[in-house]
Protein backbone atom coordinates (compact mmCIF):
# COMPACT_ATOMS: atom_id res chain seq x y z
CA UNK A 1 0.00 0.00 0.00
CA UNK A 2 1.03 3.64 -0.76
CA UNK A 3 1.85 5.93 2.16
CA UNK A 4 3.15 9.59 1.82
CA UNK A 5 6.74 9.74 3.03
CA UNK A 6 7.80 13.33 4.36
CA UNK A 7 11.66 14.09 3.27
CA UNK A 8 13.87 16.13 5.69
CA UNK A 9 15.66 19.20 3.37
CA UNK A 10 19.18 17.41 4.09
CA UNK A 11 17.69 14.58 2.21
CA UNK A 12 16.10 16.23 -0.51
CA UNK A 13 18.81 16.22 -2.89
CA UNK A 14 18.53 12.54 -3.13
CA UNK A 15 15.20 12.64 -3.95
CA UNK A 16 14.88 15.73 -6.64
CA UNK A 17 13.73 18.18 -4.14
CA UNK A 18 10.95 16.26 -3.31
CA UNK A 19 9.36 17.09 0.14
CA UNK A 20 7.09 14.16 -0.04
CA UNK A 21 6.81 11.07 -1.70
CA UNK A 22 4.42 8.20 -2.17
CA UNK A 23 5.80 4.95 -1.48
CA UNK A 24 4.92 1.23 -0.72
CA UNK A 25 5.21 -0.84 2.14
CA UNK A 26 3.24 -2.78 4.61
CA UNK A 27 5.93 -1.82 7.09
CA UNK A 28 8.61 0.74 7.81
CA UNK A 29 11.61 -1.32 6.87
CA UNK A 30 9.84 -2.12 3.41
CA UNK A 31 9.06 1.68 2.84
CA UNK A 32 12.71 2.51 3.55
CA UNK A 33 13.42 -0.40 0.89
CA UNK A 34 11.59 0.52 -1.78
CA UNK A 35 12.84 4.56 -1.15
CA UNK A 36 16.49 3.20 -1.89
CA UNK A 37 15.40 1.72 -4.76
CA UNK A 38 13.65 4.75 -6.05
CA UNK A 39 16.05 7.78 -4.77
CA UNK A 40 19.49 5.13 -4.55
CA UNK A 41 21.45 6.69 -1.64
CA UNK A 42 18.82 7.75 0.53
CA UNK A 43 19.25 4.08 2.40
CA UNK A 44 22.41 4.44 4.00
CA UNK A 45 21.77 8.11 5.54
CA UNK A 46 18.80 6.01 7.18
CA UNK A 47 20.08 2.84 8.30
CA UNK A 48 23.22 1.28 9.09
CA UNK A 49 25.40 -1.46 7.95
CA UNK A 50 23.34 -4.10 10.00
CA UNK A 51 20.20 -2.48 8.49
CA UNK A 52 19.05 -1.01 12.01
CA UNK A 53 17.66 2.71 12.30
CA UNK A 54 20.96 5.17 12.33
CA UNK A 55 20.86 6.94 16.00
CA UNK A 56 20.68 10.22 14.52
CA UNK A 57 17.50 9.37 12.62
CA UNK A 58 14.15 9.76 14.07
CA UNK A 59 11.10 8.09 11.95
CA UNK A 60 7.14 9.22 13.13
CA UNK A 61 4.42 7.08 11.96
CA UNK A 62 1.90 9.96 11.63
CA UNK A 63 2.20 11.64 15.32
CA UNK A 64 3.94 8.53 16.80
CA UNK A 65 7.72 7.95 17.22
CA UNK A 66 8.19 4.38 16.10
CA UNK A 67 10.76 3.74 18.55
CA UNK A 68 8.11 3.81 20.71
CA UNK A 69 6.71 1.09 18.57
CA UNK A 70 7.58 -1.68 16.71
CA UNK A 71 10.69 -0.11 15.28
CA UNK A 72 11.68 -0.74 11.50
CA UNK A 73 8.59 -3.29 11.94
CA UNK A 74 6.27 -0.91 12.77
CA UNK A 75 3.34 -1.90 10.34
CA UNK A 76 1.48 1.25 8.28
CA UNK A 77 -1.63 1.27 6.80
CA UNK A 78 -3.06 3.23 3.55
CA UNK A 79 -3.04 7.29 4.51
CA UNK A 80 -0.41 6.89 6.68
CA UNK A 81 2.07 9.26 7.07
CA UNK A 82 5.70 9.01 7.39
CA UNK A 83 8.09 11.69 8.64
CA UNK A 84 11.51 11.75 8.16
CA UNK A 85 13.66 13.78 10.88
CA UNK A 86 17.25 13.93 11.32
CA UNK A 87 18.49 14.49 15.08
CA UNK A 88 19.50 18.60 15.71
CA UNK A 89 22.41 18.57 18.52
CA UNK A 90 25.91 19.27 19.30
CA UNK A 91 27.49 21.28 22.03
CA UNK A 92 30.26 23.10 23.12
CA UNK A 93 32.36 19.97 23.51
CA UNK B 1 33.09 36.48 6.55
CA UNK B 2 30.98 36.79 3.19
CA UNK B 3 27.82 36.18 3.45
CA UNK B 4 25.26 39.17 5.17
CA UNK B 5 22.37 38.00 7.43
CA UNK B 6 19.41 40.07 8.92
CA UNK B 7 17.38 38.82 11.60
CA UNK B 8 15.01 40.94 13.34
CA UNK B 9 16.31 42.31 16.74
CA UNK B 10 12.95 41.02 18.96
CA UNK B 11 13.65 37.58 17.86
CA UNK B 12 17.51 37.43 18.73
CA UNK B 13 16.35 38.78 22.39
CA UNK B 14 14.15 35.76 22.35
CA UNK B 15 16.81 33.45 21.44
CA UNK B 16 19.18 35.27 24.38
CA UNK B 17 15.89 35.31 26.40
CA UNK B 18 15.65 31.27 26.11
CA UNK B 19 19.25 30.39 26.62
CA UNK B 20 19.67 32.52 29.88
CA UNK B 21 16.47 30.83 31.30
CA UNK B 22 17.98 27.46 30.52
CA UNK B 23 21.39 27.88 31.82
CA UNK B 24 23.92 26.52 32.71
CA UNK B 25 22.06 24.01 30.63
CA UNK B 26 22.75 24.27 26.47
CA UNK B 27 19.46 26.07 25.52
CA UNK B 28 18.22 25.23 21.77
CA UNK B 29 15.62 25.86 19.44
CA UNK B 30 14.81 26.38 15.88
CA UNK B 31 14.40 29.70 13.91
CA UNK B 32 11.44 30.06 10.62
CA UNK B 33 11.07 32.38 8.17
CA UNK B 34 8.05 33.08 6.19
CA UNK B 35 7.36 32.72 2.88
CA UNK B 36 9.43 35.41 1.43
CA UNK B 37 12.48 34.01 3.74
CA UNK B 38 12.20 36.64 6.47
CA UNK B 39 13.08 35.25 9.89
CA UNK B 40 9.52 35.51 11.67
CA UNK B 41 9.33 33.07 14.92
CA UNK B 42 11.80 31.57 17.43
CA UNK B 43 10.79 28.12 18.41
CA UNK B 44 12.25 27.20 21.52
CA UNK B 45 12.97 23.53 22.43
CA UNK B 46 14.26 21.46 25.36
CA UNK B 47 17.39 20.02 25.74
CA UNK B 48 17.06 15.95 26.24
CA UNK B 49 20.64 16.03 27.32
CA UNK B 50 19.91 18.69 30.14
CA UNK B 51 23.87 18.78 29.90
CA UNK B 52 26.28 22.21 29.74
CA UNK B 53 28.29 21.33 26.89
CA UNK B 54 26.03 19.06 24.80
CA UNK B 55 22.21 19.41 23.16
CA UNK B 56 19.95 17.39 21.49
CA UNK B 57 16.74 18.56 20.69
CA UNK B 58 13.64 16.77 22.20
CA UNK B 59 12.53 14.18 19.88
CA UNK B 60 9.21 14.92 20.02
CA UNK B 61 9.42 19.12 20.04
CA UNK B 62 11.28 18.64 17.18
CA UNK B 63 8.62 16.85 15.53
CA UNK B 64 5.85 19.23 16.42
CA UNK B 65 7.82 22.24 15.46
CA UNK B 66 8.68 20.77 12.34
CA UNK B 67 4.78 20.46 11.87
CA UNK B 68 3.95 24.07 12.69
CA UNK B 69 6.36 25.16 10.53
CA UNK B 70 5.22 23.41 7.52
CA UNK B 71 1.43 24.03 8.50
CA UNK B 72 2.13 27.59 8.71
CA UNK B 73 3.79 27.89 5.29
CA UNK B 74 7.42 28.53 6.88
CA UNK B 75 10.81 27.30 6.60
CA UNK B 76 13.46 26.04 8.76
CA UNK B 77 15.90 29.30 8.67
CA UNK B 78 17.60 28.73 11.36
CA UNK B 79 19.20 26.61 14.53
CA UNK B 80 20.19 27.98 17.21
CA UNK B 81 21.87 26.71 20.78
CA UNK B 82 24.24 28.56 23.40
CA UNK B 83 27.59 27.86 24.69
CA UNK B 84 26.95 28.74 27.83
CA UNK B 85 31.03 28.90 29.44
CA UNK B 86 32.83 29.20 25.99
CA UNK B 87 32.65 31.00 23.31
CA UNK B 88 30.20 30.86 20.38
CA UNK B 89 32.08 29.59 17.91
CA UNK B 90 30.79 25.63 16.30
CA UNK B 91 32.82 23.27 18.42
CA UNK B 92 33.85 19.85 16.57
CA UNK B 93 30.82 18.58 17.99
CA UNK B 94 28.46 20.97 16.52
CA UNK B 95 30.61 20.32 13.31
CA UNK B 96 30.24 16.52 13.02
CA UNK B 97 26.61 16.59 13.84
CA UNK B 98 25.36 19.44 11.67
CA UNK B 99 22.82 17.79 9.27
CA UNK B 100 20.81 21.04 8.19
CA UNK B 101 23.25 22.80 5.37
CA UNK B 102 20.91 24.75 4.00
CA UNK B 103 19.74 26.12 7.53
CA UNK B 104 22.28 29.10 9.60
CA UNK B 105 23.29 27.66 12.56
CA UNK B 106 22.96 30.07 15.71
CA UNK B 107 25.35 30.12 18.50
CA UNK B 108 24.72 32.31 21.56
CA UNK B 109 28.18 33.01 23.74
CA UNK B 110 26.96 33.56 27.24
CA UNK B 111 30.62 33.76 28.99
CA UNK B 112 30.49 37.19 28.26
CA UNK B 113 28.49 40.11 29.04
CA UNK B 114 27.13 41.44 26.74
CA UNK B 115 25.98 38.11 25.51
CA UNK B 116 27.68 36.90 21.66
CA UNK B 117 25.52 35.53 19.29
CA UNK B 118 27.07 34.57 16.09
CA UNK B 119 25.91 33.02 13.12
CA UNK B 120 27.58 30.07 10.41
CA UNK B 121 26.82 28.04 7.68
CA UNK B 122 28.16 24.32 7.72
CA UNK B 123 28.47 22.43 4.98
CA UNK B 124 29.88 18.84 4.50
CA UNK B 125 32.34 20.13 7.53
CA UNK B 126 33.35 23.51 6.37
CA UNK B 127 32.33 26.32 8.54
CA UNK B 128 31.82 30.12 7.25
CA UNK B 129 30.75 32.49 9.17
CA UNK B 130 28.05 34.97 8.28
CA UNK B 131 27.79 38.81 9.23
CA UNK B 132 24.84 39.13 11.41
CA UNK B 133 22.96 42.18 11.75
CA UNK B 134 20.12 42.58 14.25
CA UNK B 135 17.71 44.81 12.89
CA UNK B 136 14.47 46.96 14.16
Amino acid sequence: MAVTVRIPTPLRKLTGNQSEIREEGGTIREVLKNLEVHYPGIGERLTDESGELRRFINIYVNEEDIRFQDGLDTKIKLGDEVSIIPAIAGGAE
Amino acid sequence: MNEEVTLPAVLGEEILAHCRAVRPEEGCGLVAADASGRPVAVIPIANALHSPVRYQMDTREQFDAMKRIRREGWSLWGIFHSHPHSEPSPSPTDIRLAYYPECYYLIVGLSTDPPKLRCFTMVDGRVSEAALTLVP
